[in-house]
């Protein structure tokens, strides 16, 4: 930061902000061009659309962003009267109300010509993006990563990503009319590996004590690392966020407002429509998120192609109930935690089917009490105010009575 | 009780008692391999000497299953992973699961926890099934599915005990397209339960003798002349559609079931691994070439089109959606589907089914105003 001080710099959390609008802006423009545009998966490889320049869009943070305004239950509505049951979640609910009605004031976006699947975060993600690519009579491309039950990923594995890798990236080029650079293709891996280093770096920071972030600030800078990771500006603007947060450190300032009582995993997606009220009640006993493996799941880190094919892999839902444990046990441990809010998230199915399992092992691991709330991502019926009160007042009661303990 | 009545009485008891028939086939000596949904890969099983052992759920008690599933899980897999955890399936020598749907990987993950004593065999099938890659890679997951077969039951699988097993698995599987095209012809003689439980039966037997008892029925019928049926025609397409109670409905309301496009059904049977100088291959290949299901990746969408022709085909007045409870992959189907049977003109009704249910009386009103409207 040299000779810049550093009141004068943007913030980094208004940089994220405006890169999130400006990815979204380029989609716009492209589409305005007549180029063609697609919707993507949060968790498929960017690396691809990056390095051949074609605009894509993030229906999971579309829906996210329609939730958090207040637009969620009407999209959710809208998609069971298309026949859609309410069983199904509520991302893709709200994603296939937007494709049939083009329109939502929370949070426009460009129609698709065309899909970019991975299943790496469930295979619901399939049939949601079957379905829009069927109505919409668009291409689908799809990434398929094989679910695992080993801890590590096998190289018959490796093999079956890479060729689809391959195939998806001609695939692109035929719809879009683009061409693909390798040489490009090696930048574009290498600003992504950059951003996910800043990322996890600024993430890291919860484990300092207080820590300078208040860990739903994590959940919010998340729709960069989704939509822009692959762009210089992203990488910049996270690296800029863990200065910030280095120097919070040094200044024992920290965006938690308050004492940092306690320190806890926040396990799941976010409660979109309920930010406030699932937040609100962790401040005002003293509790800090200083865990979550959410956000740092979009930290992909690899040093070549084969690593790269290996840690579209290892995402947190596609990977088996042992490791998917120990990445809670090990960002609870590093972070130091006193307890677990954990989301039991009507929309996610995959995540809440080993849920309670990951939830034994937590406790058993790391000796601490966890809580475990109903809600939903995206759709307000779900979830209970006065629930998520008690079994936060309940949490915070063991925790006091563990550090009494403790003294 | 006539030669045929008395047949289908065989089968029925066994598709009503698999605990019974588990019993039996392990007192004769055999090892018993759990095939959970869908489409685990019986001929391997075979291939390793023991017998393939269907597990699809059971209408009972849910207790111990709910410490490792939230409630909005369906009963299928909840009730596998019961019968697992309260023991009911001890006798089992390994249980395949494959991962074809995040419920499905759930059941997986959380049976190798809760049910160490049964072992589980991981399998996962590509869903970019139609690229070479994917049938290499799939083919690789059945060899290392068989090695570990081989490892339980003592016995190697050899590329030509495969192509064994394969050739018996296709002739039991034309044994049964028979079946379902004579139940179509004389749904005076075979009910919907009947029909329902000459298929299931098969899940719980050599496949060799299932064959034989159920060509025995198809000639029983075949001495009779197909007489008109009075009552309305339907193609049935879900998961599973085995509920007794449900299938007393249908009976109740004169339907005759004149195909189905359901998992546990047909798509069972429809298409038989195709001939490969690598058997490994052409079990892939049979994956690859599947159409119409909601476990495998599909963005043609073709399930309501199949439905729709299987129903002139059938001369159907209309098609039941038996929509399994939670099951997301049918319930992102249903709207396509549905308005793919719109366009065709043929009538449909969606009925939620699932194992927990307690009270039909929602589905029998539904079914009996369907019967009214398709007959009119």
């Amino acid at each position: 930061m040299s000779e810049q001080k550093q009141s004068e710099r943007v913030p980094a959390k208004i940089l994220l902000r405006d890169i999130a609008a400006k990815a979204y802006q380029k989609a716009w423009d492209a589409k305005n061009r007549g180029e063609k545009v697609g919707w993507c998966a949060s968790n498929f490889p960017q690396e691809i659309a990056t390095a051949l320049d074609v605009a894509v869009v993030y229906p999971e943070n579309q829906a996210a962003a329609i939730s958090a305004k207040g637009g969620g239950l009407r999209m959710c509505e809208h998609a069971e009267g298309m026949g859609y049951s309410n069983d199904i979640c509520a991302y893709a609910r709200i994603s296939l109300a937007y494709a049939d009605l083009k329109s939502a004031e929370e949070m426009e976006m460009p129609q698709p010509d065309f899909v970019l699947c991975c299943n790496n975060i469930c295979n619901c993600m399939i049939k949601w993006y079957e379905n829009i690519a069927h109505e919409l009579n668009i291409p689908m491309i799809l990434i398929d990563i094989p679910f695992k039950n080993d801890y590590e990923t096998d190289d018959d594995s490796v093999e079956y990503i890479k060729a689809q890798f391959d195939q998806a990236i001609k695939d692109l080029e035929k719809i879009t009319g683009k061409t693909f650079s390798e040489e490009r293709f090696k930048e574009v891996c290498e600003i992504s590996q950059r951003t996910a280093r800043a990322w996890l770096k600024a993430a890291s920071f919860c484990a300092y004590e207080p820590s300078p972030l208040n860990g739903f600030d994590l959940f919010n800078h998340m729709a960069v690392a989704v939509c822009a990771r692959g762009t210089v500006e992203a990488a910049e603007a996270f690296e800029q966020l863990a200065e910030e947060y280095e120097q919070a450190v040094k200044e024992g300032s920290s965006t938690y407002k308050g004492e940092q009582k306690y320190r806890v995993l926040f396990e799941g997606i976010a409660c979109w429509p309920y930010l406030r009220a699932t937040s609100t009640p962790l401040k005002e006993m003293g509790i800090n998120v200083t865990a979550t493996v959410y956000a740092t799941a979009f930290g992909v880190i690899y040093n070549n192609s084969a690593e790269m094919m290996r840690a579209y892999s290892y995402v947190p839902n596609c990977v088996s109930v042992e490791r998917a444990a120990d990445m809670r046990v090990n960002v609870g441990r590093e972070n130091k935690i006193d307890g677990a809010v954990i989301h039991t998230n009507r929309s996610c199915k995959l995540w809440s089917g080993i849920m309670p399992e990951i939830e034994r092992r937590i406790r058993d691991e790391l000796k601490i009490p966890t809580v475990t709330f109903d809600g939903d991502q995206a759709d307000p019926r779900v979830f209970s105010e006065a629930q998520y009160n008690t079994r936060i007042q309940a949490l915070c009661e063991v925790m006091a009575g563990n550090k009494e303990a403790a003294k | 009780m006539s030669n045929l009545q008395e047949k289908l009485a065989q089968l029925e008891n066994i598709a009503d008692n698999p605990g019974k028939q588990l019993d039996k086939l392990v007192a004769q000596g055999k090892k018993v391999v759990g095939c959970f949904p869908g489409y685990t890969p019986g001929e391997i099983v075979q291939a390793a000497g023991m017998v393939p052992f269907g597990i699809w759920g059971a209408e009972i008690e849910l207790s111990a299953a709910k410490k490792y599933f939230p409630p909005f899980y369906s009963a299928l897999a909840q009730s596998c992973l019961e019968l697992g955890l309260t023991g009911k399936l001890d006798k089992l020598s390994a249980a395949i699961i494959p991962a074809l749907t995040d419920t499905l990987k759930c059941l997986g993950q959380n049976w190798k926890v809760g049910v160490p004593n049964v072992p589980y065999i991981h399998l996962v099938h590509p869903q970019n099934r139609k690229i070479q890659a994917g049938v290499t890679y799939l083919a690789k997951q059945y060899r290392k599915i068989a090695k570990e077969l081989s490892a339980v039951s003592g016995q190697e699988v050899t590329e030509a005990g495969l192509q064994k097993a394969i050739d018996n698995f296709n002739k039991h599987r034309a044994v049964m397209r028979e079946f379902s095209e004579t139940a179509a012809l004389y749904p005076d003689l075979i009910s919907p339960k009947q029909r329902n439980a000459v298929i299931k039966s098969g899940l719980f037997m050599d496949r060799n003798e299932h064959a034989k008892l159920t060509a025995e029925i198809i000639a029983e019928c075949k001495k009779q002349e197909p007489k008109p049926w009075p009552g309305p025609k339907v193609v049935i397409t879900g998961i599973i559609a085995d509920s007794p109670a449900l299938l007393g409905i249908l009976a109740d309301n004169k339907f005759a079931v004149v195909a189905d496009e359901v998992a546990q059904e047909s798509r069972q049977f429809r298409a038989d691994v195709p001939k490969d100088a690598d058997p490994f291959v052409g079990m892939a290949r049979q994956w690859a070439d599947l159409e119409g299901c909601s476990m495998a990746y599909d963005p043609y969408k073709k399930r309501g089109g199949m439905i729709a022709d299987m129903a002139k085909k059938h001369g159907a007045d209309g098609v039941i959606y038996l929509q399994t409870k939670f099951c997301d992959n049918e319930e992102f189907d249903y709207p396509i589907v549905k308005k793919d049977l719109d366009k065709a003109g043929l009538p449909s009704v969606n009925i939620e089914v699932d194992q927990q249910m307690r009270s039909y009386e929602q589905a029998r009103t539904a079914l009996q105003t369907f019967a009214e409207v398709i007959s009119a």
